[in-house]
């Protein structure tokens, strides 16, 4: 496939919260267009709709209107359980909280995805390695989240994110719960992994030097693009 | 997701929540522990009846002829208990006609009794039964004799005052000496005690070693019913066919010995070990249906501290249901990964209700007559109810847990 393959592209994508009697527009029609290879930013003050866009994107939800293709594919109109596949299959996702089980080993927690993959459990255990390998934990593997420091923590959530290989790492304030010197430290691993493996991803963030480490940034403003323009890494 | 794999979450789950784990597991436990040890119990009791207590008290292959039951089961009319008193009684010409009228297949014998008072010395007791019998007495009753002997037709015939005693009767007067010729006082008269029975046990805790059995033609006669009647002509037969030859044989003498017209009905009784076990065979259908009735409560009671347990659960993994389906987990991943759960720890539950009910089991066999052993079908029948009350009662949680919104559910503290 060519780079400039576009992987992501929504148009006038909105969503409404149904609020009581009221009716919010978090979105009001975006159009947003994402390639492969692409590290894009996503910024905004809060409410300005950027969790609701990358919840959209992360297939965690579905559009009031509007179409949303991922890969081609047309997944604004599917049901749960299609839905369920497309996030197992396509997306990884890296959340501010690490989101780990906190009863299940490090191990464990990355082979999550590759239970629900359907994967043999040989399999899931020498490609959930694998990852924890590629993410430097691979002497962490048997540790429960608990046992291990923020970052690491975030390394595990990386690891399981990336172990099904997916279109696109999803990321939410990946950051957010970390002090500045292991920021750097994931913001590096994501550059890594966007230079050496073409890896896309879309990180969603409200600081502006965590944004920088991007090569493109878009601003919502109100549930609206208000500036998309790329930038030199 | 495999079921092995849900297996796998759902046996972590529980060593990692004992306590919870414990509770919801305790619905199951108790039903089947109960199912168990109650069909079990029940069962003793019957095999118990059949077995041991018929044949004891009344004998196979043997009718007992009466004025009126001896045993009233189950509802009795007033008519009919004024019918039963107006009956004519037994009398020593009656047994004498049967004997006389059955052919050397059968064995006859009388018997009266009464609860009376015993001395010796200065030993006494008010509860003693005496009984006046016959001497094909003891072959009709498999009475043994441990010392000395039964008595003889002579001594019958000669109404001589002689006794065997229960062995309960020897321990109680005669301690560490041998009973066999001396005297012991029944009612005010003194005999000569001639044997002591073997020991015959108990029956619901009572003995049957306490009598005393004297020819119903001695002085007996006195104490156990006024003069010439008689309580109830025994017969033995060889086999059950012959059985109901005697009984019928019999029936048509006392009719006639009666002056009955062919409608009318007998103004006598027979008795059989059919009757009593007939009697059980009620009690035994009214225990049979209301034991699912009190197995379902437990067991409903059960599925209600499951669910409500499962709901909680579900309540506090709300963020881990969110993390799974954001991973790609479908809904009927999570429905059946708590479905697991809960037919897991029903299971659990179950097995150990198995092993406390054969426990319970094993206890009553240890402390009471009842013959309890645990059968496979209550154990299968148990097992199939606990897991299918905990699968049943997982369902509404299950369901709610697989319907969460995964945003939500990821965003939920």
């Amino acid at each position: 496939m060519s780079g400039n393959h576009i992987l992501i592209r929504t148009t006038a994508l909105a969503r409404n919260y149904e609020m009581g009697t009221e009716t919010v527009h978090a979105l009001r029609g975006v159009d947003l267009e994402i390639r492969r290879g692409e590290y894009v930013a996503i910024m905004g003050p809060s409410g300005s709709g950027k969790s609701t866009l990358m919840n959209l994107v992360g297939c965690l939800d579905t559009p009031s209107a509007g179409q949303y293709w991922l890969n081609g594919v047309e997944v604004s109109q599917m049901s749960d359980d299609e839905l369920a596949r497309i996030r197992n299959k396509e997306i990884g996702f890296v959340f501010q909280t690490f989101n780990l089980l906190p009863r299940a080993t490090a191990l464990h927690n990355v082979e999550l995805p590759l239970i629900y993959g359907g994967l043999k459990a040989k399999d899931r255990r020498d490609r959930a390695s694998a990852a924890l390998d590629a993410v430097g934990l691979a002497d962490r593997v048997l540790h429960k989240p608990a046992e291990l420091s923020g970052g690491q923590r975030q390394r595990v959530a990386i690891a399981r994110a990336l172990v099904t290989d997916p279109s696109i790492l999803l990321a939410d304030e990946p950051t957010g719960n970390l002090d500045s010197t292991t920021s750097e430290d994931i913001m590096k691993v994501f550059a890594d992994l966007n230079e050496r493996r073409s890896q896309t991803i879309v990180m969603v963030t409200h600081e502006h030097d965590i944004a920088a480490h991007a090569r493109r940034v878009v601003t919502l403003h109100d549930g609206v693009i208000s500036s998309d323009r790329a930038q030199a890494a | 997701m495999s079921i092995l794999e849900a297996v796998r979450i759902a046996l972590g789950m529980i060593r990692a929540q004992k306590l919870k784990s414990f509770f919801s597991l305790i619905g199951a436990f108790i039903g089947v522990t109960f199912l168990i040890g109650v069909v079990t119990i029940v069962n003793g009791m019957d095999s118990y009846m059949k077995n041991d207590f018929a044949g004891k008290l009344f004998g196979v292959n043997t009718f007992t002829v009466r004025y009126r039951p001896f045993v009233q089961m189950g509802d009795v009319s007033q008519e009919q208990r004024r019918e039963w008193r107006r009956r004519p009684r037994l009398y020593v010409a009656d047994f004498l006609a049967v004997r006389d009228a059955l052919d050397s297949r059968f064995l006859v014998t009388v018997e009266s009794t009464n609860t009376v008072e015993a001395v010796v010395g200065a030993r006494r007791s008010r509860s003693i039964e005496a009984r006046g019998v016959s001497e094909d007495y003891f072959r009709i009753r498999r009475i043994d004799i441990a010392q000395g002997r039964v008595f003889s037709p002579q001594e019958v015939q000669h109404g001589a005052n002689v006794v065997v005693i229960g062995s309960e009767v020897a321990e109680r007067f005669f301690e560490g000496l041998d009973p066999v010729g001396r005297s012991i006082r029944v009612a005010d008269f003194p005999y000569r005690i001639v044997g002591v029975a073997e020991s015959v046990g108990r029956v619901f805790g009572i003995s049957l070693d306490r009598f005393v059995i004297a020819p119903y033609t001695s002085q007996i006669k006195r104490a156990v019913n006024p003069h010439l009647v008689v309580d109830g002509i025994i017969v033995r037969a060889q086999d059950i066919p012959s059985m109901r030859e005697g009984q019928t044989q019999v029936e048509a003498l006392m009719r006639s010995r009666r002056h009955l017209r062919p409608n009318q009905a007998n103004n006598f009784h027979f008795e059989t070990a059919d009757d009593v076990l007939s009697f059980w065979s009620n009690i035994s259908r009214i225990l049979y249906t209301a034991l699912p009735a009190i197995v379902g409560i437990s067991l409903v009671v059960g599925g209600i501290v499951i669910m409500n347990i499962m709901l909680m659960a579900v309540a506090e993994r709300t963020r881990e249901i969110g993390i799974r389906k954001a991973l790609g987990a479908r809904r009927r991943d999570i429905r059946r990964q708590f479905l697991v759960e809960t037919a897991t720890l029903s299971t659990v539950g179950a097995g150990a209700g198995i092993v406390t009910g054969i426990l319970l089991a094993n206890l009553v066999d240890a402390l009471t007559p009842l013959p309890a052993t645990v059968s496979l079908g209550s154990i299968i029948l148990a097992v199939l109810l606990g897991v299918g009350v905990g699968v049943i009662s997982g369902v509404y949680p299950a369901s709610r847990a697989a319907r969460l919104d995964p945003i939500a559910a990821l965003r939920y503290e």
